[in-house]
């Protein structure tokens, strides 16, 4: 069903995928001050590895992310979990956001926090559950 | 007492390592566990002897009122000594009595899980923690019936075990919350020590009865007895700890334990002299038709059971006092004589009271122990088995309870007689007589042999010292049960009164009974019609109703057509919204927008695109008008400043379009399976949420019941979340509770999904028909009802619609599995498509 992608796009492909890869860490990082985020990040990460599906099909696509997508989901759901927990051990009730400001040398702070595991762990399970179904169709498509 | 609970789950998980590396001698370690509580726990005897009520408080849910405090008093101290003390010995028996089995690792986790549970159970003072150790109880007992679970005998009784048990349960849990709210607290020292009177209240029939429900199905009272003796399929070591010494005395514990609030009414005292009574009679007189010897214990154990119901229906002070010596010398008996059997099933490889006799000379031990834990169970004095019956019979005489109900308890415990002296006499006394050879049998190791040895001398020493262990032991709890200071002791001997006549004439006429045993079987057995048709066909009707209402309503609710539920949803949610609008709110007018030209441009194509997608007669087009109708959302986000949401949906369109694509070409041909009256009726349908929304979104601008909590979070965004993005900052922090669900049932669809695609209906067909009970026979679903594939599915439904002729035959029938399809001839081949008048037509190939 699925014919070999021509030229353009196995080019693009190849491209694309690194760069939208990369937008998708943007988006997700600058989320927490623009509009961005774990939700749209994810979207953009499968949309990456989409068009590479439809040029080198399921197998190809697999290897390249090395990573089975069902456990792309099982690991964005444990960091959620995860990100329960800090509040906790600082007598704060489940889920207060806890902020650990790092300075790196040179000046630049980073803000680590609870709110970015969970905004990391909802990327993961968006990317996994859109690669899940698309592999998985797509692997049906060329059973 | 928290960390006593704890320990017992922690080396639970200890148990499988342990094993890996110790095999049989693991028991003898995690033994260890129980029995240092067993001391840890009698150190507290003199204190509680003393009255003291010791309370070791720990929050768990302060907001819910959920605590873990746990209290112990003389109730609590003595089920806590009955587990730990008797537990110890049921682990080390366990060690030996599944030597060589590789599954004693997992066997012993969820014995030690019981034990844990079991102790929080007896210990917590909170109804909910209670509820909670109650149901893990339950669920313990669920798998160790089950253990051998490749024989479906053992399944189905662990099942029905479940089913009664939990679904008591759920009955308790209602009780309990209909007790918290009436008494201002789910702790129970504040619900006894409280100044409501619980008893009063209105409430108080429909809260009884809940929690009876809940205490009776839990401890086999009639009618909910016959999971017991089925219970039986679990290994010995089980049978003796859960299913006579502990688990089902936990419906017995709670009674007692809310007895000096919820006791002494009318209702109390008719309910439960009244089925506990009958269930002794239930108990004795099945226990005497029986030939199995855990069998016999079993049913021994139901009248147990409903004799100590029974003594705290009649609720004065002297049953109070004979509760409490009943319950020990029971668990005392009981549980070596479990132990007893299983050594005789152990060596002489049956345990039918028919099949084996005269081990004594190759058992001398174990016969020994046996006669004196009988006649315990007898009630025969010195032991002290024999002052816990007087003290029944005493308490039923001076009860002012019905001579029936005298009657009943008379036959009862002469019948009892009989059930020891068969259990006694028979496998030991006699011919020899047993499946193994003579030379094989022989005494059992030490370690099962202590657990008899050690009860068996508790009793007879109890017997002979009743005084004491009434003054430490059994008075305190007799104290916690009636709520109240008693005054009362316990003696072997109290002269010649009519308890110890009763005594004499019930041995007499028992042991008379027991000569004629045999005959008396055979008599009985002109019963059996009627014992069939006793409460356990009540339990296998309920469940095959269970099974044809869910195929019923799966049938009609869950018919898997897609416009079947969203009419319904939508059909709800027109009439609910609907309704709370018209009577709540008046409805709003609002025309005066402005509109600027960009955005009538964008909502036009809006319009246009859906109306275009309703009506289109080809997929890729409707595909592609979903497609405009998703872009123009996103453009009108856009416009109205909400970036995250427009790029959001951006997203979401290109990837389902994708995904589209991907199922596009494994459609079937697009087709009009509705008629022009259904398509009327649909278009009606989604006219009205059309309308409904229009009428919200009005109202919503005119009308503002709250003050909009935008302001707030516009406020705090930086100073308290540190971000600048609203949404994001909503997102993940200030409501990151409903993005957890969220992502949770994202990645529940994801799988459904992925199940969906992998799911070979193949190799399992039709598997879920076989909801076979034990009298019903299984369902024979005709093969052609059989669903092999998604093909069938879709073939079936367009049969139902009246799109193509009915097929009788079956492809994949043929090369499946056994059942072989009847060979209908078929009169129309496949692929025959006759036209037919209701449909307009065939539908569209244009993709």
């Amino acid at each position: 069903m699925m014919k070999p992608g021509t030229l353009i796009l196995h080019a693009a492909a190849r491209f694309l995928v690194p760069l939208q890869l990369l937008f998708s860490v943007f988006l997700l990082l600058r989320g927490h001050n623009e509009p961005g985020g774990g939700f749209i990040a994810g979207l953009v990460a499968s949309g990456a590895f989409a068009l590479y599906l439809f040029t080198f099909g399921a197998a190809v696509t697999r290897d390249l992310m090395r990573v089975d997508p069902r456990n792309l989901i099982g690991a964005g759901l444990f960091m959620g979990m995860i990100s329960i927990f800090p509040a906790v051990l600082s007598g704060e009730p489940f889920l207060t956001a806890q902020w650990w400001p790092v300075m790196l040398p040179g000046g630049t702070e980073i803000k680590l926090s609870t709110p970015l595991i969970f905004d990391i762990g909802v990327y993961f399970t968006v990317f996994g559950s859109v690669m899940m179904m698309l592999i998985g169709l797509t692997e049906a498509e060329e059973h | 007492m928290q960390v006593a609970v704890l320990v017992i789950y922690l080396a639970a998980l200890l148990a499988p390592w342990l094993f890996a590396r110790q095999q049989f001698r693991a028991a003898w370690f995690l033994a260890l566990v129980p029995a240092a509580l067993t001391v840890w726990f009698a150190s507290f005897v003199p204190a509680i002897a003393a009255g003291e009520v010791i309370v070791h408080e720990y929050g768990w849910l302060p907001g819910l009122d959920i605590s873990f405090t746990m209290v112990l008093d003389g109730l609590s101290l003595l089920f806590a000594l009955l587990i730990c003390g008797i537990g110890t010995f049921i682990v080390l028996y366990a060690g030996s009595y599944l030597k060589g089995d590789t599954a004693q690792g997992r066997f012993l986790v969820v014995l030690m899980a019981f034990m844990g549970s079991m102790l929080g159970l007896v210990l917590a003072d909170n109804l909910i923690t209670l509820f909670v150790f109650w149901e893990l109880t339950s669920i313990t007992s669920y798998l160790l019936i089950g253990y051998n679970h490749h024989q479906a005998a053992a399944r189905k009784a662990a099942l029905q075990g479940l089913i009664v048990t939990v679904g008591g349960g759920l009955a308790l849990l209602a009780g309990f919350i209909m007790l918290g709210a009436m008494a201002g607290s789910f702790s129970v020292q504040e619900i006894l020590n409280g100044s409501e009177v619980i008893t009063a209240h209105p409430w108080y029939l429909g809260m009884m009865i809940c929690v009876l429900l809940g205490a009776f199905t839990k401890s086999a009272q009639f009618p909910f007895h016959f999971w017991l003796p089925n219970a039986m399929a679990a290994p010995t070591p089980v049978s003796a700890y859960l299913h006579s010494a502990t688990m089902v005395k936990a419906g017995i514990y709670l009674l007692a334990r809310l007895h000096p609030e919820l006791g002494g009414t009318d209702f109390w005292v008719m309910t439960l002299t009244g089925f506990g009574a009958f269930t002794m009679l239930t108990g004795a007189f099945m226990a005497v038709r029986s030939t199995d010897m855990k069998k016999l214990l079993a049913y021994s154990t139901v009248m147990a059971l409903g004799s100590l119901t029974f003594l705290l229906g009649v609720s004065t002070e002297l049953a109070m006092i004979a509760f409490a010596a009943y319950l020990l010398a029971h668990s005392l008996y009981k549980g070596a004589l479990f132990m007893l059997a299983g050594i005789v099933d152990h060596e002489a490889g049956s345990r039918d009271v028919t099949e084996v006799g005269g081990l004594r000379k190759q058992l001398p031990l174990s016969a020994g122990l046996t006669l004196v834990a009988t006649l315990s169970l007898a009630g025969i004095p010195p032991l002290f088995g024999f002052v816990a019956k007087e003290a029944l019979l005493e308490t039923m005489l001076e009860g002012g309870i019905f001579v029936m109900l005298m009657a009943l308890v008379v036959v009862a415990s002469i019948l009892v007689v009989t059930v020891a002296a068969v259990v006694a006499l028979r496998p030991f006394f006699g011919a020899f007589k047993a499946p193994k050879a003579k030379a094989d049998i022989h005494e059992p190791p030490i370690p099962m042999l202590a657990g008899p040895i050690v009860l068996v001398a508790l009793s007879v020493i109890a017997g002979f010292i009743p005084g004491m262990v009434g003054a430490w032991i059994t008075l305190p709890a007799s104290m916690a049960v009636a709520g109240a200071p008693i005054e009362g002791y316990l003696a072997l001997w109290h002269g010649f009164n009519v308890p110890l006549l009763l005594s004499a004439v019930s041995l007499a006429i028992g042991g008379f009974l027991y000569t004629r045993w045999d005959a008396l079987r055979a008599r009985l057995q002109v019963l059996d019609p009627m014992v069939s048709r006793g409460p356990e066909r009540g339990y296998f009707y309920f469940m095959d109703a269970i099974v044809w209402i869910a195929e019923w309503q799966t049938r009609k609710l869950q018919n898997g057509s897609m416009r079947n539920y969203l009419r319904t949803i939508v059909l709800t949610f027109v009439v609910v919204t609907g309704y709370t609008l018209l009577t709540r709110y008046q409805l709003h007018w609002n025309w005066n927008v402005d509109l600027y030209f960009h955005e009538f441009v964008a909502a036009s194509i809006l319009v246009a695109a859906a109306v275009a997608a309703s009506i289109t007669h080809s997929r890729l087009g409707a595909v592609a008008a979903m497609g405009a109708v998703g872009f123009s959302v996103a453009f009108i986000f856009i416009l109205f400043s909400a970036p995250d949401l427009g790029i959001t949906q951006i997203l979401v369109e290109t990837l389902t379009v994708i995904l589209l694509v991907l199922v596009l070409f494994r459609l079937p041909s697009f087709s009009n399976i509705s008629t022009t009256a259904e398509r009327i009726r649909d278009a009606a349908v989604a006219l009205t949420v059309g309308v409904l929304m229009m009428f919200l979104i009005m109202i919503t601008i005119d009308v503002q019941l709250f003050e909009p909590i935008s302001a707030y979070m516009i406020e705090n965004s930086y100073p308290l979340a540190h971000g600048r993005n609203i949404v994001n900052v909503i997102l993940v922090d200030y409501r990151a509770l409903d993005t957890l669900g969220e992502i949770f049932v994202l990645a529940l669809a994801a799988m459904g999904v992925y199940a969906m695609i992998k799911f070979n209906p193949q190799t399992s067909p039709g598997a879920n028909h076989f909801a076979g009970t034990l009298i019903l026979p299984p369902k024979k679903v005709p093969e052609q009802h059989i669903v092999h594939s998604l093909d069938e599915i879709h073939q079936k439904m367009l049969e139902d619609q009246n799109i193509l002729a009915t097929s009788d035959d079956d492809e994949d029938a043929d090369d499946s599995d056994d059942i072989v399809a009847p060979d209908t001839s078929s009169e129309h081949p496949r692929g025959d498509y006759p036209h037919n008048d209701d449909t307009e037509k065939k539908g569209d190939k244009d993709l």
